[in-house]
């Protein structure tokens, strides 16, 4: 037999081989590490957006309860020719207890018949009152009527609710059985404001207030960002106490925590200037101190990018400093202002700590009529609706949610596609 | 009548004087043959802009200092005019009083005041008002239109108009800039001041050094234990327990984030990756505080309970890891920068020299971007101690000193919220702890910021 020898391996190369294949794994591993880590922060992002899109959904619909109504002239005290002032003042709600008593005629004991007030929710007598006010001749009439469910009902038809005593599981089942029930688009999220019951808060009165926080914020932050950031840019002395000053003073101001913010909002605005708390107007003067970082910040980078032969072809014609900026630095580096006010509006739109502090938390109704009413916030909004121990409020607070998440997405889509659209490599 | 009518009518002025004041000019001007056109110094838009400067300016700096001062003086003016037995009171007690009257006032509805003295001072301080809008209203009128004419006066072909609004517009420009200074010492002055009259009442080495928090007890004056206890040390291991399990989170993740999205991945997976990460920073607080407090905290105690832990309702763990992941874009963008700020020679020398990609990146790149890093982790770190919104909704209340992440533990900036957010009076020690906490908020992250803006700076400059 032939003796096939294999070749000799030296032990050096032995040991490269051994090493290399070990340092070849290390590799290997560390770029999983890598790739592991954006899947895992990415994997973080599409569970918090599943988990507050799959608790929204059920607040965008509302079932609603048919009812028929007598409107009884004698029970309500009025007729048809009676004032408005006569319909206003009579008691509705003997109309919607005589309509639910005729539906289940044996329901006795006053906690069963108050349980079967509460099926349907508590605004509507009031709803029976602007329709009568607005057609005194329903009066004598039987109508079927569709009312808003109570958040109980509701929730009991979406998920089932052990909540309920089991004999007004079976009112609501029947009511369903004779398809006096129906699931439609829950507009009064969109038209209402806040309210103590679920099934009638809205956040209307929440996106005004935003809206008028917003534009307050953005007619402040943005003038004075890009003055500033013109001035640092362009006009600032070099090696100036007062100009580094600026400078690190900016910097450091991006990274305050924003609650400082709304103690100084507190502190001068509301306790030294007496501006009225809860409003708009407190709102954007200290959201807009907050956004000024971010602006001048992105503006400085935008006005450096315009490169100086711009300038040095205005000087060429004759045109002074100011104009030069005014009429060529500045239009060329527009785009990139832009961007950066819209990210730091969107940052605003969505802060709500130091808005806690200059009491925007307080439960407000109405819509804001001007930017000294109180008003609320949407992030505000948010936070007070899932503090609320009501099962309703949580699908209520992550539609808000995704509405706020939805402005926001418009908003960066916005900045994105500005940068896209007008940028210039130079 | 109110600010925004004034504010409206010295628009229509301004704009007005605008026109009248470039009609001026070309009127004045003379046609001039040697300079092709008129003897005008500057354009006409400029003696027209001067105009406006002259009509506007003054007037918007009077109505501006107007506001401002209006109702501390007009408070002042009413609590001298006060009755003796009242003025003798406690500084307190005269707030009080104040308040209630201006709250009556400003609402409509002195009639409903009960105590004559209140409804006295209520209609003095309504007076007042009713003058000081009065006079504010006149003088700001008056003065807006004696600046157009005073501006139409100095118009001249040889006025150096041009150069004037120019000067006005940099001196606009400049203020503009030091707002930022203003703003910081704005923050300072009022959270010191608070603070000084917090630390009159309480002790500050009690305060830095007590390891008993429970300012509830301190409502009522004549109550048990009416001090009230402010030590600050179970805050500040909650703050820092909570900011390290944060920590824990965003750091290796958005580390490795940015190693592999700046040295590995190709240009697709980088364009989608990149913005996917950064979607995580612009989503609200308020979001992410739901999200833990509804959704990680409840499966963190299920899952505790499964093994058998006994875990909080309101654990340290999910306010920590959700304000982890809220960190980790700002950390892998950060970090991104400084990898990218890395000479490639350094990286072809360490390749020359046979080593592996991680090699280099371990040895070479890290070393090399380290006080970059470090920076980063420092900004995070500022960041997660003054987060609010996330351990407001998910940390708890009760202050536990403890270091157990699977207990309740209260930070600093949630007892801000939970000692300004109620209904009380706001010159007791409980809201004046508030700004107390505030400063000591401050001052932590401003030094984090300040050491780590350094570092960055530093770094930057070995490679320019």
């Amino acid at each position: 037999m032939t003796n096939i020898t294999t070749p000799t391996v030296s032990a050096t190369t032995e040991k490269v081989k051994v090493s290399l294949q070990k340092r070849y794994s290390r590799e290997k591993r560390f770029r999983w590490y890598g790739v592991a880590s954006i899947v895992i922060s990415l994997l973080f992002l599409v569970i918090l957006l599943a988990d507050i899109t799959y608790k929204a959904l059920p607040a965008f619909t509302h079932h609603y309860i048919q009812l028929n109504i007598e409107f009884n002239a004698e029970k309500l005290g009025v007729t048809a020719q009676s004032t408005p002032e006569e319909l206003r003042r009579a008691d509705y709600s003997v109309l919607v207890n005589d309509a639910l008593a005729q539906q289940f005629p044996n329901v006795n004991g006053r906690n069963e018949k108050r349980a079967l007030k509460n099926i349907i929710s508590s605004n509507a007598p009031y709803r029976l009152q602007a329709m009568v006010l607005e057609n005194p001749n329903l009066l004598g009439t039987k109508q079927a009527i569709w009312f808003l469910s109570n958040d109980d009902s509701d929730v009991y038809y979406k998920e089932g609710n052990d909540r309920l005593k089991p004999y007004e599981t079976q009112w609501l089942d029947e009511l369903k059985a004779k398809g006096q029930v129906d699931n439609r688009f829950n507009s009064v999220l969109f038209t209402n404001g806040d309210s103590r019951e679920p099934e009638q808060a809205g956040i209307l009165s929440a996106l005004v207030g935003s809206l008028y926080t917003m534009l307050i914020t953005l007619a402040l932050s943005f003038p004075i960002g890009v003055a500033a950031a013109v001035y640092l840019e362009e006009f600032a002395p070099k090696n100036n106490f007062w100009v580094d000053l600026v400078e690190v003073n900016i910097n450091n101001l991006a990274a305050v925590p924003s609650i400082v913010f709304g103690l100084l909002g507190l502190a001068v605005f509301i306790q030294f200037f007496g501006v009225p708390r809860s409003t708009p107007l407190v709102g954007g003067l200290v959201l807009s101190l907050m956004t000024l970082p971010t602006i001048i910040i992105a503006s400085r980078a935008a006005i450096k990018a315009v490169p100086p032969s711009i300038r040095e072809a205005a000087f060429g014609l004759g045109a002074s400093k100011v104009q030069t900026v005014f009429h060529h630095v500045v239009p060329l580096a527009m785009p990139g202002i832009l961007t950066g006010t819209i990210i730091g509006m969107a940052q605003a739109l969505g802060e709500t700590a130091p808005l806690l502090m200059i009491g925007m938390v307080a439960f407000i109704i109405d819509v804001p009529a001007s930017i000294t009413d109180p008003a609320a916030a949407l992030p505000v909004q948010i936070y007070l609706w899932s503090d609320s121990p009501e099962r309703a409020f949580t699908a209520k607070t992550s539609a808000a949610i995704l509405i706020l998440l939805g402005f926001l997405v418009i908003m960066n889509l916005l900045a994105v596609l500005l940068r896209k659209r007008f940028e210039r490599r130079w | 009548m109110n600010t925004a009518n004034i504010l409206l009518i010295l628009l229509l002025l301004v704009g007005f004087s605008y026109v009248i004041g470039r009609k001026r000019s070309l009127a004045l001007a003379k046609p001039n043959p040697q300079r092709k056109g008129s003897n005008l110094h500057s354009l006409p838009g400029y003696y027209g802009h001067l105009v406006a400067i002259w009509c506007g300016i003054p007037a918007l700096v009077i109505l501006l200092l107007w506001n401002t001062f209006n109702t501390p003086i007009a408070t002042s003016l009413v609590s001298n005019s006060l009755p003796v037995e009242i003025q003798s009171q406690s500084t307190e007690q005269i707030g009080l009083f104040m308040n209630r009257i201006q709250s009556a006032v400003n609402q409509g509805n002195i009639n409903e005041l009960t105590d004559p003295t209140q409804k006295q001072a209520a209609e003095y301080y309504q007076s007042i008002l009713n003058i000081s809008n009065m006079a504010k209203t006149v003088l700001v009128l008056v003065l807006a239109i004696l600046g157009i004419f005073y501006g139409l006066r100095l118009i001249k072909p040889e006025l150096r108009a041009r150069n004037r609004v120019e000067k006005v517009a940099t001196f606009f420009m400049a203020s503009c800039a030091s707002i930022a200074i203003l703003t910081t010492a704005g923050i300072v002055f009022s959270v010191l001041f608070e603070s000084i009259r917090f630390f009159s009442d309480v002790s500050i080495l009690d305060f830095l050094f007590g390891t008993h928090w429970s300012p509830q007890t301190a409502l009522r004056a004549d109550q048990v234990g009416s001090s009230g206890s402010f030590g600050f040390i179970p805050l500040l291991v909650g703050t820092l327990l909570i900011s390290a399990i944060a920590l824990l989170v965003a750091v290796p993740l958005g580390l490795m984030s940015a190693i592999y999205l700046s040295e590995y991945a190709s240009k697709p997976v980088r364009n989608i990756a990149k913005p996917a990460l950064e979607v995580l920073a612009g989503i609200p607080t308020v979001v992410y505080g739901f999200f833990a407090a509804l959704t990680v905290a409840p499966f963190i105690r299920d899952t505790g309970e499964a093994l058998g832990l006994s875990v909080a309702s309101e654990s340290a763990l999910a306010a920590g890891i959700v304000m982890g992941i809220m960190i980790i874009p700002f950390m892998s963008s950060l970090s991104d920068d400084v990898i990218n700020a890395v000479p490639q020679a350094m990286r072809d020398g360490s390749y020359g020299m046979g080593a592996t990609k991680s090699e280099t990146i371990k040895q070479v790149i890290i070393p090399a971007a380290l006080p970059g890093i470090v920076g980063a982790f420092l900004l995070a770190a500022s960041r997660a101690i003054g987060e609010t919104m996330i351990v407001v909704m998910a940390a708890g209340m009760s202050a536990n000193l403890t270091i157990n992440p699977l207990e309740a533990v209260t930070t600093v900036t949630v007892q801000i919220v939970a000692l300004l957010t109620g209904d009380q009076e706001f010159d007791s020690t409980k809201t004046l702890a508030a700004f107390a906490l505030g400063l000591t908020l401050f001052l932590m992250t401003l030094v984090l910021n300040v050491i780590a803006l350094h570092i960055v700076r530093k770094y930057r400059e070995q490679y320019d």
